[in-house]
């Protein structure tokens, strides 16, 4: 039997380990990335102040795919009412212009709202790559406390620093209890 | 036992100091503080996060209770009611409502005004308190956002029935279509389908967002319960139905079907810090993009008036007067709800706390003022404009056949707001309920001074006076039924408090907390 694979045969996803309070798993969290992990990652319940720094997060991606969803909506919006009323539906009145940006603003803004609202739902989606039907750790009835009021860290079994014994007593050694192995 | 006192008087309140002053009978929960030093707490009752968790998915989880089927069955044949009056609009025709010449507005108009106002509220405490900080916002953002989720589907509903041939109403939207022509984008009325459909989109965005978390704890929760069963039956409420419907039970496996319909809206989120990271980053753009948007809803909705040229109706003072009474109407509308809710979920005291009340009752006095003050400058303005249409316009609203709507109005927009000025008003909470109806019904007054404007109009010979039929009236009451029956759906099924949000203010949330000896030091 392989180090990377279970006692019942199927592979191994990672390891989990629970951490009691918000100080003890954003202080391993610390460890963890200086330890030069990759493949990891903290649950918690909620967003833990500070968190990003001590996992050392890159900045989001999200305010990119806004920007682009509000100018896809800002230029539609201006075309779509350019268009329909200055060029193809023109409807002459007391000889105002058929086509003024003032007019046009409303709709302008509102899609750019619109459209920038939808980058930030699905962009956030997208990037977190959700939804997602299944994921090893859901099946792990411990895990399911992370949703309620405990705190995790977990470290993939595809980060090129895993190793089965090793990682269990890295964890062990920056305050992980319950450390649990994951199937696949 | 007071309604004002925590749910658990004997329990010990660690998240609160222990220094005396917060137990003396002016800061009733321990959170009415006056020091400006102090901070006062956000979650009472002792709670840690587990109990949050527990107490919030309780209310979904638990048996329903008894109240629920009796005000579920109210609202639900209310809305029928409604429902019915809609039909029968639609098969007769307008001709069924009080419209007439000159006044073609008339309630629908008045009444979609009134809704979209009330879903200000929602958006207001969601982003924009959220870019304020306002902390004590977490424990009311997700009641609120539901509320102008179904203010706004009622508000959708009277302008879509109002255009009299309802099946031709996605002429409303930029459609190619076989005569080849367009909607009129220079038209105020299209800028409102574009504005109340963006606020109502992006609002629903909101709301979601912020559920999809809360709704994972839901479904986590009913994993791990799923080998339950759980039997309904019989059905409490007084009904009419025969005795072997009556007494029915039904068993399920309550849990395993709501972990998979949890499960579905969930989407698969597991707490993931990476997760979170692009999450938070998300919510606070959409707070930012929410803020400009609930400022301008309204204002898009005021120039539906504004931008005609009927005296009364052709002022620039429109879009703040309308901005700020949407608030004024949302915040009162939003206590209306939260009040009762307070009382019947066990539990809730300890979120919303008599400070978080006490905040809401603020805002409605500095809005309720804005108001008041445009009301003033509004006739100020028709007497030094010099207008003679202006003026009398103004002069027949106060003093016309309709005086006594607009003195209603006055009455409760500008002086019952006033009198949150005094600390009991503002703490008495069967007080701030009945102020909280009183303000909603000067609001729909207030639409309804400015709609009924048009019964007198540039030409004597063509004055009429407006007044609703039964079909109106039972048309605006199904509407709240619509409303409340949504609503009571909302309280049974979905996480009514920001759970995760809830936790994230609390004094265990921080990282810096080592222990006890920091407590109380941010």
């Amino acid at each position: 039997m392989s180090k990377e694979t279970h006692q019942h045969g199927s592979a191994n996803w990672g390891i989990m380990a629970e951490f009691d309070d918000v100080p003890a798993v954003y202080h391993a969290a610390e460890k963890c990335r200086d330890a030069g992990f990759r493949k990891w990652d903290v649950f918690a319940p909620f967003p833990i102040h500070g968190i990003d720094e001590a996992m050392g997060l890159k900045t989001s991606h999200v305010p990119k795919v806004v920007a682009m969803m509000a100018m896809i909506g800002i230029s539609g919006a201006l075309l779509l009412q350019w268009w329909t009323i200055g060029v193809d539906y023109q409807i002459p009145n007391g000889g105002k212009p058929l086509f003024a940006w003032e007019a046009a603003l409303p709709i302008t803004f509102e899609l750019g709202v619109l459209l920038s609202a939808f980058g930030a739902l699905f962009g956030m989606l997208i990037l977190n790559t959700l939804p997602m039907h299944f994921h090893p750790l859901l099946k792990k009835e411990r895990f399911l406390r992370v949703s309620d009021d405990r705190f995790c860290i977990a470290i993939e079994a595809k980060d090129p620093k895993f190793d089965i014994d090793g990682t269990r007593s890295f964890l062990e050694s920056i305050g992980g209890r319950n450390i649990d192995v994951v199937e696949a | 036992m007071s309604i004002l006192e925590p749910d658990h008087p004997d329990q010990p309140a660690p998240m609160m100091r222990s220094d005396e002053r917060y137990y003396d009978a002016d800061t009733i929960d321990g959170t009415l503080v006056d020091d400006p030093g102090a901070r006062a707490p956000l979650v009472l009752g002792g709670r840690d996060f587990h109990s949050v968790t527990d107490t919030i998915c309780g209310w979904a989880e638990n048996k329903t209770p008894k109240w629920w089927p009796l005000a579920f069955g109210t609202s639900a044949g209310v809305a029928g009611l409604g429902t019915l009056m809609i039909l029968y609009l639609i098969i007769t025709g307008v001709g069924v409502w009080g419209l007439q010449n000159p006044v073609s507005w008339g309630w629908a108009i008045v009444n979609f005004v009134w809704w979209v106002g009330i879903g200000h509220a929602g958006t207001l405490i969601s982003a924009i308190l959220c870019l304020f900080k306002q902390k004590w916002r977490t424990s009311i953002n997700r009641f609120a956002e539901a509320m102008t989720i179904f203010a706004v589907i009622c508000a959708g509903t009277f302008p879509g029935i109002h255009v009299g041939r309802v099946w031709m109403a996605w002429m409303l939207f930029p459609i190619p279509n076989s005569n080849a022509i367009w909607p009129n984008f220079r038209s105020p009325l299209l800028w409102d389908v574009f504005a109340v459909g963006t606020y109502f989109t992006v609002s629903l965005l909101f709301w979601y967002m912020g559920m999809i978390p809360d709704i994972a704890t839901l479904r986590d929760r009913a994993t791990l319960r799923r080998g339950e069963k759980t039997t309904f039956g019989p059905l409490w409420a007084p009904h009419p139905l025969p005795k072997v419907i009556a007494n029915l039970r039904v068993t399920l496996p309550y849990f395993q079907i709501m972990s998979v319909v949890y499960g579905f809206l969930a989407l698969g989120w597991r707490f993931s810090c990476r997760h979170w990271h692009n999450y938070e980053k998300a919510y606070l753009i959409l707070a930012g993009l929410a803020t400009p948007l609930v400022l301008s809803v309204h204002s898009i909705v005021s120039f539906d008036f504004a931008v005609s040229i009927l005296p009364g109706w052709h002022t620039t003072i429109f879009p703040p007067y309308f901005v700020a009474g949407a608030i004024f109407s949302g915040f009162a509308m939003v206590l209306t709800l939260l009040i009762p809710a307070r009382a019947l979920y066990p539990g809730m005291k300890d979120f919303v706390t008599a400070r978080t009340i006490e905040n809401m009752c603020k805002i409605i006095t500095v809005t309720g003022s804005m108001v008041g003050f445009a009301y003033a400058m509004e006739f100020f303005i028709a007497w030094y404009g010099g207008n003679p249409y202006e003026m009398d316009a103004f002069i027949r609203r106060a003093f016309g056949p309709y005086w006594w709507a607009y003195w209603t109005m006055i009455t409760c927009n500008v002086i019952s707001p006033q009198l949150f000025w005094f600390k009991w008003c503002r703490t008495c909470i069967p007080f701030i309920f009945c102020i909280s109806i009183v303000v909603n019904i000067g609001m729909w007054f207030e639409r309804f001074v400015i709609v009924s404007t048009l019964s007198a109009d540039f030409l004597p010979s063509s004055w009429g006076y407006y007044s609703p039929t039964l079909v109106d009236i039972l048309t605006f009451v199904g509407s709240l039924g619509i409303f409340m029956t949504l609503f009571l759906l909302f309280c049974r099924f979905l996480p009514m408090l920001a759970i995760s949000e809830v936790k994230n203010v609390m004094p265990q949330a921080h990282a810096h907390l080592h222990g006890d000896d920091h407590e109380g030091e941010h």
